[in-house]
């Protein structure tokens, strides 16, 4: 719970000179070691167009993973959960976007007038409906409880509606030149969406009542209910507003996913990587990891060519846990 | 005098426990061999759809009762069993298809690399402290590694995986016999006898009883002078050679891995989901366990050839045993955290 305290409720921005100083310096470490990345790649690539291109697209899907992973943070640094649900939510939204652009013919975007609060009331639900009920048990139950829905969504859309692919087209995508690379209309969009509903999402806890009141239970969840808030209230709130995240990245993404029950795995995966990047619980951690992940994908295929460009995803996943399993921007323990 | 009387009752006291501890494992050996006899006329009884099914719960248990060491006895809850899976399926079937070599030396060089594997990912996790959802974390990202690294390489065929090469006839030395010959039943029993038999043993000994310390309380079992990760390697070793074993079975019942079917998370859930349905941390709970989900998928199969009439839309559809087993384990871990096995040993225990 400390982790989650920390993290949660104070970003650095108020702490004191020292931490901050701290969270500076590592900050500095990351932006140089991403220089020297990047240096190294344009030296290993046959053409600097190579590498720009991959920057380009690493950055704009580095922000939707940051919203996904938003949504897992939160749920983890609150409810000490770990959502393995989280991909599958995320399919959900997809299906959902499907549906309505399938059968409306509507702007996919306008899907998340829809999507967002399905997923937020089955966010609702399945924490206050299931594991509220499993809550203080150890951490393998709720493990195993969200496995449990993650195989129940995927496995329901692949009775129902069949594992064939699906697409959503986006009207009027088209390829926009940004710095010497192309970058697709709908991924830009995305990436600028996933970043204002992030900032929405981060207003809402900092600013809102709600939000203080999230906060509190991070922080302390006996004093929270000593002081009057409903845990489990809060609970059920903090695991919608995680799915609502999820789903809305759900929405942003299906112009350019193949839409197939088990799109959200791979989701799922990096939303995990990071999270223990950003921290746990840490929700600005989460989107500058996303960045950082984005940007990770598309370089590995640079310098690992032949491999998946997930291989070096995992890579730094792993070195992460082992060395600074508090993630870069959380607090030293 | 004191001294002498000090020193017998530290002497008798081990011996207590010992006595105690030969009785259930005594007990334990006792109902293993009775199944096992009980179960060695199976075959003939069973038609020959049937026995697909009893090797196929055979293969779950194996890897439940692996799973289950690690996690259920070791305390140290593994999210990537998979990757012990998998290289026991590759090294076996990389062995047998480009060198010839026995699919039983196989089992002993995937047993000894997952082993390896396994302990070279424990020692850096405890090393650097990793623990609870950290540590199934870091078991999930190494099987995703081999499984992406497996689905890259050439060294391995990349995506396509090895097809075991078809003999005449039978031969016990290739572990190849005709496809409704009860021998696969008979090798697969005596495998899970095994595995169990390791099983008691190992938490019978020393070592095992350490094992079980540390994970009731590692601060206490160190100030006693365990040395804690000495013992909890040494159970993800033997956990990880049961699970390879289970994966050169596999591979040499159903002739065919991929790197899906070898390092796929699915293996990683099917290791987890016996021991959790039957009972983790007991002998008996995964095979509880793999009796209950290995039968479902052919349950739910037949019933979506030839559905009734209210799910006729749902015909020739996959999913829906997946579906049964989230529900199961869903309200399991909701209902009865401890298992079947666990819940009804408690309530005579009571």
């Amino acid at each position: 719970m400390t982790n989650a305290e920390a993290t949660v409720s104070a970003p650095a921005a108020r702490a004191s000179r020292g931490p901050s100083r701290d969270l500076a310096v590592r900050t500095l470490i990351v932006v140089l070691v991403l220089a020297a990345a990047l240096v190294l790649a344009y030296v290993r690539a046959d053409k600097p167009v190579i590498v720009t291109q991959a920057v380009v697209t690493g950055i704009l899907t580095g922000g939707v993973y940051g919203l996904v992973a938003m949504g897992l943070t939160l749920i983890f640094g609150v409810l000490d959960v770990v959502n393995f649900a989280h991909g599958a939510f995320l399919t959900l939204a997809l299906f959902i976007t499907y549906g309505v652009v399938h059968s409306t013919g509507l702007h996919p975007y306008l899907a998340l007038v829809v999507a967002v609060p399905v997923m937020f009331c089955l966010g609702w639900v399945a924490q206050y409906g299931v594991l509220n009920r499993a809550m203080g048990r150890p951490l393998e139950n709720q493990l195993l409880i969200t496995l449990g829905f993650s195989l129940l969504i995927e496995n329901g859309l692949l009775l129902f509606l069949g594992g064939n692919p699906h697409a959503v087209r986006f009207p009027g995508d088209r390829g926009l030149p940004l710095f010497g690379a192309v970058a697709d209309l709908s991924r830009v969009l995305a990436f600028v969406a996933a970043l204002v509903l992030a900032g929405a999402v981060y207003f809402v806890l900092r600013r809102t009542r709600i939000g203080t009141a999230i906060r509190a239970v991070a922080a302390n969840r006996q004093g929270a209910s000593l002081i009057g808030v409903d845990v489990r209230k809060i609970y059920a709130l903090t695991f919608a507003l995680g799915t609502a995240c999820a789903g809305a990245a759900g929405t942003l993404v299906a112009p350019f996913t193949t839409i197939q029950p088990t799109a959200g795995q791979m989701f799922n995966i990096i939303a995990f990587v990071v999270v223990v990047l950003g921290g746990m619980g840490n929700v600005l951690g989460a989107v500058a990891g996303g960045l950082l992940i984005g940007l990770a994908e598309q370089l590995g295929g640079i310098y690992l060519p032949g491999q998946s460009p997930l291989l070096l995803v995992f890579i730094v996943f792993v070195l992460v846990l082992f060395l600074r399993p508090q993630g870069l921007f959380g607090r030293g323990s | 005098m004191t001294v002498t009387s000090t020193e017998k009752r530290t002497r008798v006291g081990p011996r207590l426990g010992g006595n105690a501890g030969g009785r259930t494992s005594l007990n334990n050996l006792a109902v293993l061999a009775v199944l096992v006899v009980v179960l060695i006329p199976l075959p003939l009884v069973l038609p020959a759809a049937q026995q697909a099914v009893a090797v196929r719960i055979l293969i779950f248990a194996l890897m439940g009762v692996g799973w289950n060491l690690m996690s259920g006895f070791g305390g140290m809850f593994s999210f990537g069993h998979a990757a012990y899976f998998g290289i026991g399926a590759y090294s076996g079937a990389w062995l047998l298809v480009e060198h010839g070599v026995s699919p039983w030396i196989g089992m002993v060089v995937g047993a000894a690399l997952a082993a390896l594997f396994g302990v070279v990912i424990g020692y850096l996790s405890f090393r650097y402290r990793l623990k609870g959802a950290y540590f199934a974390l870091a078991t999930f990202a190494f099987a995703e590694m081999l499984h992406l690294i497996a689905t890259n390489s050439g060294f391995v065929n990349r995506a396509v995986g090895y097809n075991v090469p078809l003999i005449h006839g039978s031969s016990f030395a290739k572990l190849q016999f005709a496809p409704t010959s009860a021998d696969y039943f008979y090798v697969g029993l005596g495998l899970v006898a095994l595995a169990i038999l390791v099983n008691v043993l190992y938490l019978r000994s020393r070592a095992g009883r350490f094992t079980i310390a540390v994970r009731d309380d590692q601060t206490a079992a160190a100030a006693l002078g365990v040395h804690a990760m000495r013992y909890q390697l040494i159970t993800i070793a033997l956990s990880a050679a049961i699970t390879a074993v289970a994966g050169v079975f596999y591979v040499q019942y159903y002739l065919f891995i991929n790197p899906d079917l070898a390092f796929g998370s699915d293996v990683s859930i099917q290791a987890i989901l016996p021991a959790v349905i039957g009972g983790v941390g007991t002998i008996w709970g995964p095979v509880i366990g793999a009796l209950i989900l290995g039968p479902l998928s052919d349950v739910t199969a037949s019933l979506l050839r030839n559905p009734p009439p209210f799910l006729s839309m749902l015909q020739g559809r996959g999913g829906l045993d997946v579906i049964l087993y989230a529900v199961l384990l869903i309200l399991l871990v909701l209902l009865l955290p401890r298992g079947l096995y666990g819940a009804i040993r408690g309530r005579f225990k009571r």
